[in-house]
């Protein structure tokens, strides 16, 4: 398995594959609702709108009022998806998804678009950087971060089958699709090359980057092991833990503060279990600012050539020891 | 069965002894709606305490102001949901019975947490538009302090039920005039509350809820009005601390228990009539 022979299918925003995956989903189990406030037209509702308009719930721009009614609407036996921006849909809701959702164990489903810088213009008030931290502390809460438009397709159907509250969490840029909808498992790592220097973890959009990283440093003779950790919780400790105990060293890369991300989570389970060298890419502990995502990406670190240095950082790190 | 009024008379007994028992808790809202709950599970809602949280076929109860669960455990307890001798094990460590109702320990009757004030309103409407979607006619009722209302959450909740004409929804709010750091006119003033539900698109009822024949008519008169495209509101004028004079109309009770001598001479006051747990 090579990295080189990952070519992306075709490109399209993540946020697509819920408004596809929540169609496929809707038409197969009736009782699926979707709710949203005022960005149904963001979240791609237009088709699940047009064909199960009774099973529409459009809330207005009261996300902590949207949040209470998904989890009322589960006594009686629906699977309410709330749909909103990420930010609206984590830190203006917290308390609400902790109260009403998590500790009442309640089977809702809070699907959560444009997340992170790559959110772009709106700027910092709009990009979440902290949303993964705030929901994999909720005990219960299973936190999903697909990769590509067929990974949130998939992950969008797979949630509404699986019992128990979820956060999905996707973007709105356009993005290589290079994973197949049937690769998906809940919880299941999946792993892109077999490597022996180095371990690679990366969630949503900066899996593709980790691949690219992966690639420029088999070029430099650098054997990179590359794993998306599209499930930050339950975490895949297996998967991670047979990877380090090759390597011995990881670099992680997320589009969210290093602090209480994906970098946290393979931290924990390597402290645990086989302490090795790590290194983060992902936001240092700061807001973002207005910009295309590209150059976003560039200025806060979390571009290609930020994992390349991050990963041969940690192989000197390593070497070291 | 016992009238109502013997009833509520063994829950404001339960309700002081469970606060005493655990020396913490909230007697003075729960003392103020014991008609109320007593009303509604002994003679007004369908319920069943065989207990399914899906609840098809039988109406739904959302308590928001859960800071009351010794009036909900102790109705709960006495209506057969569960023994009354678990009402012992309130607030205190392994117990089902929560400071403030949870699912977590799968105490029957409870059907969402709730605590942190102003989410019940909008709890209580997904499960109303649960009940239609499922085509099933029966209500959700639901119940909140007046000191709940300061909550955003609340108005939210309010402008959705009428747009969507969630006309199945009866919400009481207990209009008792206190809340924490004092009487609601000097905290946070409620206005004209049934203007601000009148104008909200809502049916707005008044009800006495510590004269039990006020309450059982209020809650008939309000089921009467369900499904004419209006959410129901009715504005529940309580005393807090209602049955206890020393704890009556005050915020003084809002959320302390009473010592060894306050509860004699609160039992004094009630007559037991069902037998203490």
């Amino acid at each position: 398995m090579s990295l080189k022979d990952i070519q992306p299918t075709g490109n399209k925003d993540t946020r697509s594959g819920f408004g596809d995956g929540i169609v496929e989903a809707a038409r197969k189990n009736p009782n699926i609702v979707a709710l949203t406030a005022d960005l149904a037209g963001s979240l791609k509702l237009q088709q699940f709108m047009k064909e199960f308009p009774e099973r529409f719930v459009q809330c207005g721009i009261a996300e902590a009022n949207m949040i209470g009614i998904a989890a009322g609407m589960t006594i009686g036996g629906k699977i309410p998806f709330t749909t909103t921006f990420a930010n609206f849909s984590t830190g203006r809701v917290y308390d609400q998804i902790r109260q009403s959702v998590a500790y009442s164990g309640k089977n809702v489903k809070i699907c959560a678009s444009h997340a992170g810088l790559t959110l772009g213009e709106d700027g910092a008030t709009h990009q979440i950087l902290e949303d993964i931290g705030m929901m994999k502390m909720l005990p219960g809460m299973t936190v999903i971060v697909p990769c590509d438009y067929a990974q949130t397709k998939a992950a969008t159907q797979a949630i509404a089958e699986y019992e128990g509250p979820v956060y999905l969490r996707f973007g709105r840029p356009i993005w290589p699709i290079f994973t197949k909808e049937e690769d998906f498992i809940i919880g299941k790592a999946q792993q892109f090359s077999t490597g022996t220097d180095v371990s690679i973890f990366a969630c949503g959009h900066m899996v593709w980057n980790a691949i690219q990283a992966g690639i420029a440093l088999e070029e430099k003779g650098i054997s990179a092991e590359v794993i998306n950790i599209h499930t930050i919780k339950p975490l895949d400790e297996e998967a991670v833990l047979a990877s380090i105990r090759k390597t011995k060293c990881a670099v992680t890369a997320e589009e969210h503060n290093i602090i209480g991300g994906l970098g946290d989570a393979i931290s924990q389970c390597a402290t645990r279990h086989f302490p090795i060298p790590i290194e983060y890419v992902g936001t240092k502990d700061t807001f973002g600012e207005s910009g295309i995502p590209k150059d976003l990406l560039k200025k806060y670190g979390l571009d290609v050539p930020d994992i390349v240095a991050a990963a041969e950082k940690v192989l000197q790190r390593k070497a070291a020891q | 069965m016992p009238e109502l009024k013997a009833i509520a008379s063994q829950i404001r007994r339960d309700i002081v002894r469970m606060v005493h028992g655990a020396n913490s808790g909230h007697p003075g809202g729960s003392l103020g709606c014991a008609d109320f709950l007593t009303a509604l599970y002994f003679k007004i809602l369908k319920h069943d305490p065989a207990f399914h949280m899906d609840a098809r076929d039988e109406d739904v109860f959302v308590l928001s102001n859960g800071h009351i669960s010794p009036v909900f455990y102790s109705v709960l307890a006495r209506s057969g949901y569960f023994d009354i001798k678990e009402l012992a094990t309130f607030r205190k460590i392994n117990s089902r019975l929560q400071g403030h109702p949870a699912t977590h320990e799968h105490l029957p009757g409870i059907r969402i947490a709730s605590g942190s004030l102003g989410q019940g309103m909008s709890v209580a409407i997904g499960a109303a538009l649960t009940k239609k979607l499922n085509n099933d006619s029966n209500l959700v009722f639901s119940l909140h302090g007046d000191g709940e209302l300061d909550e955003g959450q609340i108005w939210e909740a309010a402008m959705f039920a009428a747009h969507h004409k969630v006309d199945n929804l009866i919400s009481t709010i207990d209009w008792n005039g206190q809340q924490i750091d004092g009487p609601t006119s000097k905290v946070m003033n409620l206005g004209n509350l049934r203007a601000k539900f009148d104008a909200f698109g809502w049916t707005t009822l008044e009800m006495n809820g510590n004269d039990m024949d006020e309450v059982v008519a209020g809650l008939e008169k309000a089921k009467s009005l369900t499904g004419q495209g209006k959410p129901i509101c009715i504005l529940m004028h309580t005393a807090m601390g209602k049955g206890v004079d020393f704890m009556e109309g005050t915020h003084e009770w809002h959320g302390i228990a009473p010592n060894d001598e306050q509860l004699a001479k609160a039992l004094a006051q009630l007559p037991e009539t069902l037998g203490d747990y």
